[in-house]
């Protein structure tokens, strides 16, 4: 019988290789070549419309003395450490709350989760209305502090841009930790509960320790995540005032379509690869070996 | 196995199979009733509550507010006079064009990039040899690139093809840097199909091709919902492509739209206000309909 032979062969080797052919020639083609086509980019001089020339190390020597160059790094650093230990504990918390089974906590949640379903122009457009100095929350609530310059002042402005940000993902990371705790096996508290623990002593002494992979998992996403707050920030203050906002990928995206210098572009955009993959390589090794088990984990 | 016994389980018992033989599963800390409320967590509760809840208020009511009540009014409190003229102005300018531009774009980028992701996981998960193993090395390398650091080639590789200004700009690249967590999630899931259901299917004569439709796909039928609707709401909410990939109003896509609309309404903040509503209303119909599948959809690449 044709079929029994066919099978037999089939059983030993499984699906043909071809079935992920298309996946792996898209990929390819709109991630892998680009990746090098940004490095090869970086050595030439492009306008965005004519021809594209050799130019050696000089884009490479305008990005590196350029000194938004390291001013966009350093607000990156600064956006990205921020914006962790704002929603880290805020989404954690948050996370528990949500995850005990109250009738008011889970009709919380319901309205906890709406952020999740703008988009980042819609969540930037609401908030330059609202901190409007004159028609916004400020005189809205007769609060005379906070009708600030709040998008104008560049003391106030980073600060202001890592709290709209946790209010666009702390929703998200709430989610994740929600999952998480509920995981943990009910038995625990109960055994902690005739031990005589109190509440504070539970969350120390399980509900933390058992999050142990599902913090790993947010924090890895929050950290590797605020190398593409890009539309968010585009909208809400382009890059200012001046270049109080100016983190990487909006420096990458202004100096390649608004200055035109798609050599000097592309060389911001081989730093953003390799802080990416540093940053998921530190990260992966420092909750690393028990991958397997943080991937049973979770929601 | 042959002796399991069908008993009707309780619907709580059903909701979430994790802890064994607890039947009051569903309230696991409210059970400690014992335990006074906490205030405390209930008071940070609430107050979060109006952290997310004040701006979204906010928006709504100041896009049901005339130009001048606008710059006359409290701008915390609802208009006296509530009006739709902001909706009418947003839908007369072009808005379901910019909608049916989403549309087109986020179906057309979501469905060929599952169908492609599942046959890759369906190969990856049955298949063997060297060639698989190293594409499904390459899609996990993909997570930890942050892939829109490529947009200058892919900008590049766009106006080269003639695309540029065209949806098809938008729906390639969006396949693509869909695949790595589509094929990861889906992959995950095709793992837990027990062996010996294809080793039978194997036996009736069933080639692979009829297995993955016939099989692997309706053990996995939650899975690829689930990454339909992540993919989704990636594709429908995102700036980023369309920004740097189209430039016209006839390729226009909502969250485009709302930025476009912000510069040429500056003044009319009500009008502004009032697209984002609308720009969002197909997500919060959904959301209300779909809650549970939508939030799975979300954090689904690190549910398994």
């Amino acid at each position: 019988m044709s079929v029994s032979t066919g099978s037999r062969r089939a059983l030993e080797k499984g699906p043909s290789g071809w079935l992920a052919a298309p996946a792996l020639i898209f990929f390819l083609l709109f991630a892998i070549v680009p990746l090098f086509g940004v490095l090869f980019l970086s050595f030439t001089k492009w306008n965005g419309l004519g021809e594209i020339t050799l130019d050696g190390f000089s884009s490479w020597t305008t990005v590196l003395t350029d000194p938004i160059t390291g001013n966009a790094m350093l607000v990156t650093a600064k956006i990205m450490f921020f914006s962790f230990i704002v929603q880290a504990p805020i989404s954690l918390l948050l996370g528990v709350f949500t995850a005990g089974g109250q009738k008011y906590r889970a009709a919380l949640a319901v309205l906890y989760f709406v952020p999740l379903l703008l988009s980042s122009a819609a969540v930037a457009i609401a908030f330059k209305a609202l901190l409007d100095p004159n028609f916004g929350l400020g005189p809205g609530l007769g609060l005379p502090f906070l009708a600030q310059d709040w998008l104008g002042n560049s003391d106030l402005v980073l600060f202001v841009v890592v709290f709209v940000i946790a209010w666009q993902f702390v929703p998200f990371h709430t989610l994740i930790y929600q999952g998480g705790v509920r995981q943990i096996p009910t038995s625990l508290y109960e055994a902690a509960q005739i031990d005589g623990a109190g509440r504070m002593q539970q969350f120390f002494s399980i509900t933390l320790p058992q999050l142990k992979y599902t913090i790993i998992t947010s924090s890895t996403l929050m950290v590797v995540g605020s190398l593409a707050y890009f539309d968010l920030i585009f909208v809400l203050t382009a890059g200012g005032p001046g270049y109080a906002t100016r983190l990487l990928p909006l420096h990458m995206y202004l100096t390649g379509f608004k200055a035109n210098d798609m050599g000097a572009a592309s060389a911001l955009g081989v730093i953003l690869v390799v802080i990416g993959l540093a940053l998921a390589l530190v990260l992966q090794r420092l909750g690393g070996k028990n991958r397997n088990d943080s991937q049973l984990e979770g929601a | 196995m042959a002796t399991e016994i069908q008993l009707p389980k309780p619907p709580a018992a059903v909701e979430r199979p994790s802890g064994p033989g607890s039947s009051p599963k569903k309230h696991p800390r409210a059970k400690s009733a014992r335990q006074r409320p906490n205030f405390l967590g209930g008071l940070g509760g609430w107050a979060w509550l109006a952290v997310i809840i004040i701006p979204v208020y906010y928006v709504v009511i100041t896009s049901l507010k005339n130009q001048a009540g606008f710059f006359t009014s409290n701008p915390m409190l609802p208009p006296t006079e509530p009006t739709l003229d902001n909706y009418k102005l947003v839908l007369e300018n072009d808005f379901a064009r910019y909608f049916l531009n989403s549309f087109i774009v986020t179906v057309g980028s979501v469905i060929p990039g599952l169908f492609v992701a599942f046959m890759a996981a369906y190969a990856i998960v049955r298949g063997k040899g060297r060639f698989l193993s190293w594409t499904n090395n390459l899609f996990l390398l993909g997570l930890a690139i942050p892939l829109h650091a490529t947009i200058i080639p892919i900008y590049w590789m766009i106006t080269r093809a003639h695309l540029y200004d065209t949806l098809l700009a938008l729906i390639l690249p969006s396949i693509a840097f869909a695949i790595p967590i589509s094929v990861l999630i889906l992959s995950n899931f095709m793992r837990d199909v027990p062996n010996e259901l294809f080793e039978s299917m194997r036996l009736d004569g069933c080639s692979d091709w009829a297995m993955m439709w016939r099989l692997a796909l309706p053990m996995t039928k939650p899975a690829v919902i689930t990454v339909g609707i992540y993919n989704a709401l990636h594709v429908w909410n995102g700036f980023l492509f369309p920004l740097i990939l189209t430039q016209s109003p006839d390729t226009r896509v909502l969250p485009l739209s709302l930025w476009t609309f912000q510069g040429e309404f500056s003044v009319n903040i009500p009008a502004v206000l009032a697209s984002v509503v609308l720009a969002t209303l197909p997500l919060l119909v959904i959301y209300v309909v779909a809650r549970r599948q939508l939030l799975s959809g979300l954090t689904a690449g690190f549910s398994k």
